[in-house]
């Protein structure tokens, strides 16, 4: 870029030394336009369809409003009953009792079988396990709820296997009784999303130096200190994706619960998004659909940025 | 020797368990399909008389023909134009870096993790002031937007860490930047491009909130929408309903084996990124 002003030039003379300056700038309000011709399209989209209805929503939250009538403005009364309102509360409690099961068991149990399979798995069995473990990565979830439902029920193939090793008593239908519904829910999230962290921490281990576990068992290291010393500070990254990753889709849960539950029994598996959907669309409460809608989008920032700081520092890159 | 064969048999039986739960709901929908349409089967059991015929009838009945149809021109309504104006942003963010470009990726990156759920409401009131609610319009313009922070943070990635000389080298040619972008780097940003064309498509097809939401009728809306309705409508019969889903599912699985090696790295590059 330099070598457009001429490097020959005597400092002194003003009229040879102001040509090249108004060439250079013309030339980067000419770049910065053409840049920003590029970015125009996506904007345009992105500003029609999201920030647009971000805005509106914010907007649409401090009126009460049945979607015909004309609205009334309502100030924070909609936030106030998002907080205050106790099956509101719920909802919101129970977002958060479904990241125990869509991040705590698929970021646990694929750390212990990715550990155990970094030890031998190779070629073409780790190609026919991948695919397989990320089938359900593939069809949509609406799959997952609908084969879930019919496996959790009475007569599904769970009640029928508990019957079969001798723990008939625990048979039930799962999706069905109050105190079983929500973690069954989370059964079905973890399902969807087990694979996908095996497979991601698992990659994320090949890229662990050995030399680093030669070093660990010749100092004598159980195979425990090992995981704790290299295994889990080498995977910062990727357990960070995978908690990022399933954090979200289980405060923004809403195909699985749709499917499987309705949010039923009674409340028990209501979450936001279905939540917001029926407040607008069932209830004609518009006003506090949208103070949800907005709790929800912070509530999905402020856990996700603790993850990413924690995942990100100390780490090089980026 | 002996620890090392004890960990690898230990090894072997956790991952085949693991595949064994990943595959049991499609086994016991496979299953279950066969039995006489209406009839309540019990868990995973293999019927006297598997009756292959249910998966003609859900095929009819779910009127599959026309649900791909739609599913298909919804994709090819969304992917092309997203992937086409999430490179252009991305080139002019990660490679042009003009100046403000990263006030406008960091706006994008606002996006992110935005939940679907948080903008339907006012985005019905937007399509149905655009006199569009019902048409497949109401889905491929949403997921246009909707996809951007996605697309660009994608794209940003990939000509951040393209060399500069390459383009100085073009720009000495006289190429101008409209060339420059399509000669030299598109060719070479391919593999970007087509992770991010599958990815879209993946998620496209599997869309179910804007479907039910902006759409409602069955037949103009994405594959997952009408395996939704079809559950609303035959939830009660368990064969019928199993043989219905198991076809409405094949494209898919056909279509992921077929790409699979693809498919796998774009969604692990995809969540690394995202």
């Amino acid at each position: 870029m330099s070598s457009v002003t001429s490097p020959n030039l005597p400092n002194g003379s003003p009229n040879i030394g102001l040509a090249p300056r108004t060439l250079r700038s013309r030339r980067v309000r000419g770049v910065t336009l053409r840049g920003w011709a590029f970015m125009a399209p996506a904007l345009i989209a992105y500003a029609a369809f999201v920030l647009w209805p971000i805005a509106q929503t914010i907007r649409y939250s401090f009126y009460n409003w049945d979607g015909v009538a004309p609205a009334q403005w309502a100030g924070l009364a909609n936030y106030k009953t998002v907080f205050t309102n106790g099956q509101l509360v719920a909802v919101i409690g129970h977002a958060f009792e479904l990241i125990v099961f869509f991040s705590g068991i698929p970021v646990v149990l694929g750390l212990a079988i990715a550990t155990v399979m970094r030890r031998f798995v190779t070629g073409r069995m780790s190609t026919v396990a991948r695919t397989i473990l990320f089938l359900p990565q593939v069809v949509p979830l609406v799959a997952a709820g609908i084969a879930w439902s019919w496996l959790l029920s009475t007569t599904g193939a769970v009640d029928q296997i508990l019957s079969g090793v001798g723990l008939g008593g625990w048979a039930r239908s799962w999706l069905g009784e109050f105190n079983t519904a929500l973690p069954a829910v989370g059964v079905i999230g973890a399902w969807v999303l087990l694979g996908l962290c095996t497979v991601l921490l698992f990659a994320g281990m090949a890229k662990i130096d050995p030399a680093l576990y030669e070093a660990a068992q010749l100092d004598g290291a159980s195979p425990f200190r090992e995981f704790i010393a290299i295994t889990l500070p080498g995977l910062r990254q990727e357990i960070g994706v995978c908690v990022t990753v399933t954090m979200i889709s289980a405060l923004s849960a809403f195909d699985i619960v749709y499917i499987a539950t309705q949010g039923g029994p009674g409340n028990a598996t209501m979450v936001p998004g279905l939540e917001i959907y029926e407040l607008a669309f069932f209830n004609r409460q518009v006003g506090l659909a949208s103070a949800l809608a907005l709790v929800l989008m912070v509530l999905v920032i402020v856990c996700i940025l603790p993850v990413q700081w924690f995942a990100r520092r100390g780490s090089v890159e980026r | 020797m002996i620890v090392k064969r004890r960990d690898a048999i230990s090894g072997g039986l956790m991952l085949l368990a693991l595949m064994a739960v990943t595959l049991l709901p499609f086994i016991s929908m496979f299953t279950s399909a066969l039995f006489p349409s209406g009839t309540y089967p019990v868990g995973i059991s293999w019927p006297a008389h598997p009756q292959w015929g249910n998966f003609v009838q859900a095929f009819d009945v779910a009127n599959m023909a026309t649900i791909l149809k739609s599913s298909l021109s919804i994709v090819v309504g969304v992917v092309p134009v997203s992937v086409l104006i999430a490179t252009f942003a991305g080139f002019a963010i990660g490679h042009l870096r003009v100046r403000h470009s990263q006030a406008a990726f960091y706006l994008f990156v606002l996006g992110l993790t935005l939940p679907f759920e948080g903008v339907i409401v006012p985005l019905w009131y937007e399509i149905k002031g655009m006199g569009l609610l019902g048409s497949r319009w109401a889905i491929v313009l949403p997921l246009i937007g909707l996809y951007m922070p996605f697309g660009v943070y994608w794209m940003r990635a990939h000509f951040l860490s393209f060399p500069q000389a390459l383009s100085e080298a073009a720009r000495v040619d006289g190429a101008t930047t409209w060339q420059l972008f399509w000669r030299v780097h598109v060719p070479l940003a391919r593999p970007a491009i087509s992770s991010l064309a599958i990815l879209l498509s993946v998620w496209t097809w599997n869309q179910f909130l804007l479907s039910i939401v902006l759409v409602n009728d069955p037949t103009n809306g994405t594959m997952a929408g009408a395996l939704g309705a079809f559950q609303g409508q035959y939830g009660t019969n368990i064969p019928l309903l199993s043989a219905g889903s198991l076809i409405i599912l094949t494209p898919t699985v056909v279509i992921f084996l077929v790409f699979q090696r693809q498919f796998v790295a774009a969604l692990l590059q995809g969540s690394l990124k995202g």
